[in-house]
């Protein structure tokens, strides 16, 4: 299946840039919410991503369950195991993306997982099956820039490969990172797995000043972004901040859709009015 | 693909052996598998590290270990000799210790204090311990809660040494979880910690480390075959989990084109059953635990739990270099079943009165197969890897016996 006017126009990066350069307009700090895909109402999915929007969401990222999840803390790796448990796999995972793209065209959704099962489906054929969904791009957590042959596909089918930045990464490979780097860069805040409790703000700014001497990409700082609170600090610097397990752990036990979308409003609310009334303080003088 | 010549010059600069190997793993840990990469480039062409190593394995380990000629064995099956490659006289009681010698020293070279592993069986584990101990270490093992259950020995064994078990309760319980546990506590304990991996898997350079430091088995084999029977052997055999041992046979071989080689994978309940580890005879190429290699997984990419009667084996992927060396044709994989393995390790140990570990039980069963088919001056070298000692108890419950 060739999909050439994918390849030329390359919609996943476009609908990215177009929303960091909005959010860049209107000096805001922009909101990624993670959730795992399929967990934990896998029929209210499709809902809990519309009301994350509707709850100040800039970006979606979806993980993509995956049985092995080594970058990941306990709270995802149960909400993978349930996702699993409840047959979520890639087709169900693009039939969300395509029924959230019929109502929504312009929330960026990034895709969040693991090498295997995309290496299992093909790269190429789930590049296509990503884009043709309304996926905008993929980030892939084990698969660095040392293996990109691996992953060009996904830039083939217009998808834009988010990057990951970390505190142990050396400058000269920052700026490698950084030149490769299509849509976002997504800083991780600490050397450790997702849900932990390590984050150190002035480090964390020290690295995303660090980045922005390489590149003007758009740097989103997830692992260790809690609540509103730690939202609101690390959002004074970055260009947005990610907030996964926080999130998942909130929504884990809800009844039905009514209660899912509640409990991701009543989460996701107070974090956005925190971004919203730090706004700037300290971004001044980044470039951005 | 192209015939190969010189299978030493593998893998590449970044760890590819082939299509297979690599280094996929999360960003944090690219820049400290980066210098592990160099420190250990550096040490293994340092000649005191060398020395320090060799002395090592012949005074604390006990190398050379021997070749036995299993001559009762044998005459009862009526083809061809088999010799057996003793890694379980091995102190710990198999090949194990080979690599946990040679990645403590690498870890005290960088000043690494604190010592990570995994395990299944409970043997890389034990050796890692031991090492741990000898070089004043602290030491932190992850073991599924499963492997804890059916290897109790090796865990107090373990803790006997001064290691900190601890029991991995995610996923299928076993080696697979027990491995990505212990990538999570590098990840974030990566500045003060040195992960010892047990097998020749993981990304880059764990695959070609772990390889060099087992490699002393195929070394001395080779060397043993030519000064006892002043020949090669003509068929070389070993089981495969991860494929530890059986790289460190296999490699010193693989330019002997006349040398056969077979790799004996767990069949567990029969590899029509679906539930086994033979990741080589029936998987397919995936990525797992930072490296590309042939996994076993279902449609969607999620890996799927195996089944060994033997902790050691039951492992849904296998180290990149068999990978390698499977689709180049050099050395090819087979399935052995529980009960063939259980019945070769009763074999064993009526005719010559050796236990052997239920994962070296499956080359034995191998070994058996392979002797049937050739004649009676054919010789065919096994890895005998490890004891069984630590499996007696689960051989008493097969048969109905609590201890």
């Amino acid at each position: 299946m060739s999909r050439p006017e994918l390849t030329i126009t390359s919609p996943g990066q476009r609908r990215i840039e177009a929303r960091f350069a909005a959010l860049k307009a209107a000096r805001r700090t922009g909101l990624v919410p993670f959730i795992t895909a399929g967990d934990p109402l896998p029929q209210a999915q499709v809902a809990l991503m519309h009301a994350l929007v509707a709850a100040g969401a800039d970006l979606i990222e979806l993980g993509v369950p995956f049985s092995d999840p080594m970058a990941d803390g306990p709270v995802i790796q149960h909400a993978s195991e349930r996702a699993i448990a409840r047959g979520t796999g890639l087709d169900e995972v693009f039939g969300w993306v395509r029924e959230f793209r019929r109502k929504d065209a312009t929330t960026p959704v990034v895709l969040m997982g693991y090498m295997n099962p995309v290496a299992i489906r093909g790269t190429a054929r789930f590049a296509a099956d990503a884009a043709d969904a309304g996926v905008d791009g993929v980030l892939l957590v084990d698969c660095p820039i040392e293996e990109t042959a691996a992953a060009a596909p996904l830039g083939e089918a217009g998808l834009a490969r988010i990057l990951l930045a970390a505190p142990t990464t050396p400058p000269e490979r920052l700026a490698r990172i950084v030149r490769a780097a299509e849509g976002f860069l997504y800083h991780v805040a600490f050397a450790g797995i997702t849900g932990a409790d390590r984050v150190r703000i002035d480090d964390v700014r020290e690295h995303v000043e660090a980045i922005r001497r390489h590149g003007d990409i758009p740097v989103a700082v997830g692992f260790g972004v809690r609540d509103a609170a730690s939202a609101a600090r690390i959002g004074a610097f970055a260009d947005a901040v990610v907030i996964g397990s926080a999130l998942v752990e909130r929504l884990v036990g809800a009844t039905d859709e009514m209660d899912l979308c509640q409990r991701a409003r009543d989460f996701l609310a107070p974090v956005r009015a925190a971004l919203e009334s730090a706004e700037g303080v300290g971004r001044s003088g980044s470039g951005s | 693909m192209e015939r190969i010549e010189d299978y030493s010059a593998f893998p590449d600069a970044h760890g590819h052996f082939g299509d297979y190997g690599g280094s996929y793993v999360a960003e944090t840990l690219v820049a400290p598998l980066a210098e592990l990469a160099a420190a250990y480039e550096r040490l293994s062409s340092d000649p005191a590290f060398i020395a320090e190593f060799e002395r090592d394995l012949k005074d604390y380990v006990g190398r050379p270990s021997p070749i036995y000629h299993a001559e009762h064995l044998s005459r009862e099956i009526g083809g061809a000799q088999i010799l057996l490659k003793r890694e379980d006289l091995n102190h710990t009681g198999a090949h194990k210790i080979n690599n946990t010698i040679g990645q403590a020293l690498v870890a005290r070279a960088m000043g690494k204090r604190r010592i990570i592993a995994e395990t299944g069986a409970g043997q890389h584990g034990v050796a890692t311990a031991t090492v741990c101990a000898r070089l004043g270490l602290d030491c932190v093992v992850y073991m599924g809660a499963t492997d804890i259950e059916r290897q109790k020995i090796n865990v107090y064994r373990m803790k006997l040494l001064g290691a900190e078990v601890v029991p991995v309760t995610s996923g299928s319980k076993t080696l697979k979880d027990a491995l990505n546990e212990a990538m999570r506590d590098w990840v974030t304990n990566v500045a003060d910690t040195f992960y010892i991996i047990g097998t020749v898997a993981g990304p880059h350079p764990y695959p070609k480390m772990v390889r060099d430091f087992n490699a002393v088995v195929g070394r001395e084999a080779r060397a043993q075959m030519l000064a006892q029977y002043g020949r090669l052997p003509d068929v070389i055999t070993a089981c495969v989990g991860g494929g530890s041992n059986a790289i460190g046979l296999f490699h010193a071989f693989l330019n002997d084109p006349q040398v056969r080689i077979v790799g004996a994978e767990a069949a567990g309940l029969g590899l029509a059953s679906g539930r086994h580890a033979a990741s080589l005879a029936a998987g397919r190429p995936g990525v797992l635990h930072g490296n590309r290699t042939y996994v076993l997984c279902d449609e969607d990419g999620q890996i799927t739990e195996t089944h060994s009667v033997s902790a050691g084996l039951d492992y849904p992927g296998v180290g990149p270099e068999h990978a390698f060396l499977k689709d180049a044709g050099r050395a090819s994989y087979v399935g052995v079943a529980d009960a063939e393995a259980l019945a070769a390790f009763h074999r064993l140990a009526r005719t010559e009165g050796i236990l052997a570990a239920l994962e070296s039980s499956h080359a034995v069963a191998q070994a058996i197969r392979l002797a049937g088919e050739l004649s009676r001056d054919a010789l065919v070298l096994c890895n005998l890897s490890g004891r069984g000692d630590k499996d007696v108890h689960t051989i008493a419950a097969r048969e109905g016996l609590s201890l």
